[in-house]
């Protein structure tokens, strides 16, 4: 699947998305494979509280299922208008 | 349903007037704009990121839900991402009701669902660094009057 981060996750993690071969149950086992692979992701994922996530476009969280997406992104909350 | 989101400057007066032009029977349009602020003269660019795909998906969505709620001939949105100079116009929403009291409400739920729930992101640039703009907690204890 494709993994995007947006914002201060894209620049702490250095690019704009990964492509991921997974396994992973729900976004929480995904963070928890990604924060395993560098110093820099698990900086990034440090703290769930202050990230969101949508799963296929559409905002989720942290316990949503993985079966069959293609395409999750890791940002921080919004702030449009 | 008009949703734009481009990188463009885009004239506030051109987008209310074609809006107002194409509504029959609307007997009321509320527009609200929103503006690169320079908090004491500090900023030298507005950095807006977004996520393309889910951004207008969001953005209908929201649309779609004020429509629901209130009795609206139409809605416009049209966000801009990019690097933005103070005082230049970020994004607009216009609504069309046949009263005025939906197209106000309408307009304001819009703009309170789309400062949390669209993803966009805010960098300020600035004399002193950059830095994200981080989201206030108003902004979402907002959606709970909804």
């Amino acid at each position: 699947m494709d993994v995007l981060y947006f914002a201060w996750v894209r620049e702490r993690i250095g690019h704009p998305r990964d492509r991921v071969d997974t396994q992973a149950a729900t976004v929480r086992d995904l963070v928890e494979e990604l924060r395993a692979r560098e110093d820099r992701y698990a900086a990034a994922f440090a703290d769930l509280t202050a990230l969101r996530v949508a799963v296929d476009q559409e905002l989720t969280d942290f316990d949503a299922p993985l079966a069959g997406a293609r395409e999750v992104a890791f940002f921080p909350p919004m702030t449009g208008g | 349903m008009d949703i734009r989101v481009q990188e463009a400057a885009f004239d506030l007066g051109d987008e209310a007037r074609a809006f107002a032009a194409r509504q029959s029977g609307m007997g009321a349009v509320v527009t609200f704009t929103g503006i690169v602020r320079d908090v004491g003269g500090r900023l030298d660019v507005m950095e807006i990121e977004h996520y393309p795909g889910m951004t207008e998906r969001a953005l209908t969505k929201i649309a779609q839900e004020a429509r629901a709620r209130w009795s609206l001939g139409d809605v416009l949105i049209v966000h801009r991402y990019g690097r933005l100079r103070a005082d230049e116009t970020i994004m607009m929403v216009a609504t069309a009701a046949r009263h005025r009291a939906d197209a106000f409400q309408a307009a304001q739920f819009l703009m309170d669902y789309l400062k949390s729930r669209a993803p966009f992101w805010k960098k300020e640039h600035g004399r002193d660094g950059a830095a994200w703009v981080a989201a206030r907690d108003e902004d979402e204890a907002a959606l709970d009057r909804w």
